[in-house]
């Protein structure tokens, strides 16, 4: 099967099902999700999909074989990676890289070491066919019913990363995957699960590009964490899709006793986004903290947020958000911390702010905070500026071009998220950040 | 040397011509002084040469070493040597005057190395030190802004220099700092312009020539004593 154009419907979910030589619990597990994404309304809230029509994608593309070096892979592919720095990456900072197409892997590495601790780093479906107690895990964090995408996600699914921490193992360098969308009108819909073992600890990195179209795609991808007693996971994004993509992701982790998981999210690109990582804190002492950076720039909605479920005692979570918009563009911020009867002397803090470059841009905070107990300890703080056209003069008074001073001004804004984002990613960042701005300005 | 002409400038804002016909003439090396009433222009002449987008030239022309300024964009004014501390310098949050300054320096073809060891300096010079990682002009006191001011004009090296009210809020001791740093641009070349309706800064620094801005043009200039003229007398001798 190299591409499938045709419509989603249940033989087009059995071929894959077929093609990718799954057991039958996988099989089974995909006709459900059918079932249920046919049953579920499109979400209630947030920006308009009416334009994304589900009836005209490519629900498979696989338009690259894989490769065993990243310089075997064609082309245009190569030269993109090489822009993103990739190759340098891997050689340089990275424990292991995993490159997918589309909807299939195209290239991956492991350090040897890495191997040799025992940490597994494959492609989704291999874990499927490999390890049958992987059905334990597969979409329990996040079920199908959760939401129309899930369930859409759960019945396609093709691609994504499986990494399994053994217990105690802590993986010093970051572990990355690259998403490239490529096909015109293609659906990428990509898996993560990630198990880490007690007093295990992992740094895992994505990033998620494509080339520009007319027509529209579709991104929905779901990563799911289960981090056990102790274990410290950080799961940090930076998507820059472009703007006729749909992002429409679903992430969820879930923290046992004194373990920790962090959720850092830079979003930059895409048309529509919708992002709401979770953590569900299952055991006393378990922390999270979510950090979050939105650009949304001229026609673009990126509707993102965080969520903190404290269901157990001593807990903590901090949500962090710094949003910048520009342009006729909306920007919606939905955090929630809830606080269940049991979760005694929780504590959870809420921060978010906005900076609006442009009269038109548009912007929205809706933080939900609810305790079922008393012991609690919860705070909440918003704020929304502007950049002044005062502000912007006077820094251009000083010889700084427009863009200049609009990402001066930006990149401090921002800075309380970039610095914790290693810096490598951080300097690639604000590199994109004042190439945007040059565009804007030009 | 001349270094800006400015002639027959008239400049409007919203709908009402502020400034109709100055002329005005800054010599590299010397400080001039600006006065005038409140109200009279003094702000609206600096912003419009710097290229305030709320300042419309409407007509005249002003060259700085012979170079039309006003078809350049504000950043290339200033990249041509012209510099203006604001009489209401904005606060600029999560911008750091060090990486700010940076930029600005590079901007006038300073290296960065040039850079690293004159910043410091200029910060001791002032008196700035501990304001060297704060944010720009956040939480800054009156005085504390028109040092920060200072300090730009220092490290910059401007060709031309418009201190708007470089003495509003600044106690004595400030005062007496400013006014060296300004005697020692103006010997290392800058063509200075000290704007003020008070001449309580005059007495420290004194200008070689004196403008009397009033009702929208140059209504009179001449030597310090002018300066001392309208000490006693106020605004009104000049005018008539
Ligand atoms: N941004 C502005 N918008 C509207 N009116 C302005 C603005 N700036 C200055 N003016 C008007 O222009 C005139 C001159 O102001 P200004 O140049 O600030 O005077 P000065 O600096 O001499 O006190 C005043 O009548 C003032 O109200
Ligand atoms: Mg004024």
């Amino acid at each position: 099967m190299n591409r499938v154009a045709a419509r989603l419907s249940k033989a087009f979910v059995e071929q894959l099902s077929w093609e990718k030589d799954e057991p039958a619990w996988m099989r089974e597990h995909r006709l459900r999700c059918l079932e249920i994404f046919e049953r579920l309304p499109l979400p209630r809230f947030g920006p308009d999909l009416s334009a994304l029509d589900l009836g005209d994608l490519t629900y498979y593309a696989r338009p690259v074989a894989p490769v065993e070096r990243l310089e075997d892979l064609p082309e245009d592919i190569r030269r993109t990676f090489q822009a993103l720095g990739l190759p340098e990456a891997e050689q340089r900072a990275l424990g292991g890289l995993r490159a997918q197409v589309d909807s299939e892997e195209v290239y991956r590495s492991l350090l040897r070491e890495l191997r040799a601790k025992g940490v597994i780093f494959m492609s989704m479906e291999e874990a499927v066919r490999e390890y049958p107690w992987v059905q334990e895990y597969f979409m329990k964090v996040i079920p199908p019913e959760d939401n129309k995408f899930a369930a859409l996600h759960g019945a396609v699914w093709s691609g994504g990363t499986f990494i399994w921490v053994p217990e105690g193992v802590e993986v010093e360098i970051p572990l990355q995957a690259y998403y490239r969308m490529q096909t015109e009108g293609v659906g990428q819909f990509e898996h993560t699960l990630i198990i880490a073992e007690r007093g295990s600890s992992l740094h895992y990195i994505e990033g998620c590009s494509a080339p520009r179209y007319s027509r529209m795609s579709l991104h929905s991808g779901m990563v799911e964490i289960v981090a056990k007693e102790g274990a410290r996971v950080r799961f940090t994004t930076i998507q820059n899709w472009s703007k006729n993509v749909y992002n429409l992701n679903n992430k969820r982790a879930w923290a046992y006793a004194e373990a920790r998981v962090d959720w850092v999210s830079g979003s930059l690109g895409s048309r529509v986004t919708m992002l709401y990582p979770t953590t569900v804190l299952l055991g006393p002492g378990a922390r999270t903290e979510n950090l979050s950076f939105t650009f949304a720039q001229e026609g673009m909605w990126l509707d993102t947020g965080a969520r903190a479920i404290h269901r157990a005692p001593e807990t903590s979570s901090r949500l962090v958000s710094r949003s910048v918009v520009q342009g006729r563009a909306t920007s919606v911020f939905r955090g929630t911390i809830q606080v269940a009867p049991e979760a005694r002397r929780a504590k959870g803090h809420m921060e978010c702010s906005t900076l609006l470059l442009s009269p038109e841009a548009r912007t929205e905070t809706i933080p939900i905070i609810r305790a079922e107990n008393e012991e609690v300890e919860l705070g909440h703080e918003a704020t929304v500026g502007r950049v002044s056209q005062e502000q912007l003069f006077y820094l251009m008074s000083r010889g700084l071009d427009e863009a200049q001073a609009l990402s001066l001004i930006v990149n401090g804004f921002v800075s309380p998220i970039l610095q914790e984002i290693p810096w490598e990613y951080a300097l690639e960042l604000r590199r994109l950040l004042e190439m945007s701005f040059a565009e804007a300005v030009a | 040397m001349t270094a800006l002409a400015v002639r027959d400038l008239h400049v409007r804002v919203g709908d009402k011509v502020v400034l109709q016909g100055v002329d005005l003439e800054l010599s590299s090396g010397v400080i001039h002084a600006l006065m005038g009433p409140n109200g009279s222009g003094k702000s609206t002449l600096a912003l419009a040469l710097a290229g305030h987008p709320a300042y419309e030239v409407v007509r005249g022309q002003a060259l700085l070493d012979g170079q039309d300024l006003l078809s350049l964009p504000p950043h290339e004014r200033a990249r041509a040597g012209l510099f203006v501390a604001f009489q209401h310098p904005p606060e600029v949050e999560g911008v750091k005057l060090r990486e700010f300054l940076r930029l600005a320096c590079a901007a006038r073809g300073q290296g960065f190395c040039e850079f690293q060891k004159a910043f410091p300096q200029a910060l001791e010079r002032l008196h700035l030190t501990e304001f060297r990682e704060r944010e720009l002009h956040v939480g800054f006191s009156g005085g504390e802004k028109k040092r920060a001011e200072l300090l730009q004009l220092y490290l910059l090296r401007p060709r031309v220099a418009l201190l708007d009210e470089p003495d509003s809020g600044v106690d004595v001791d400030a005062l007496r700092l400013i006014a060296e740093v300004i005697r020692e641009m103006a010997e290392a070349g800058t063509a200075v312009l000290i704007i003020t309706h008070y001449p309580r800064l005059l007495e420290h620094v004194p200008p070689s020539k004196v403008f009397v801005l009033l009702d929208g043009r140059i209504a009179g200039w001449g030597g310090p004593e002018l300066a001392e003229r309208i000490s006693r007398e106020g605004f009104e001798g000049v005018r008539r």
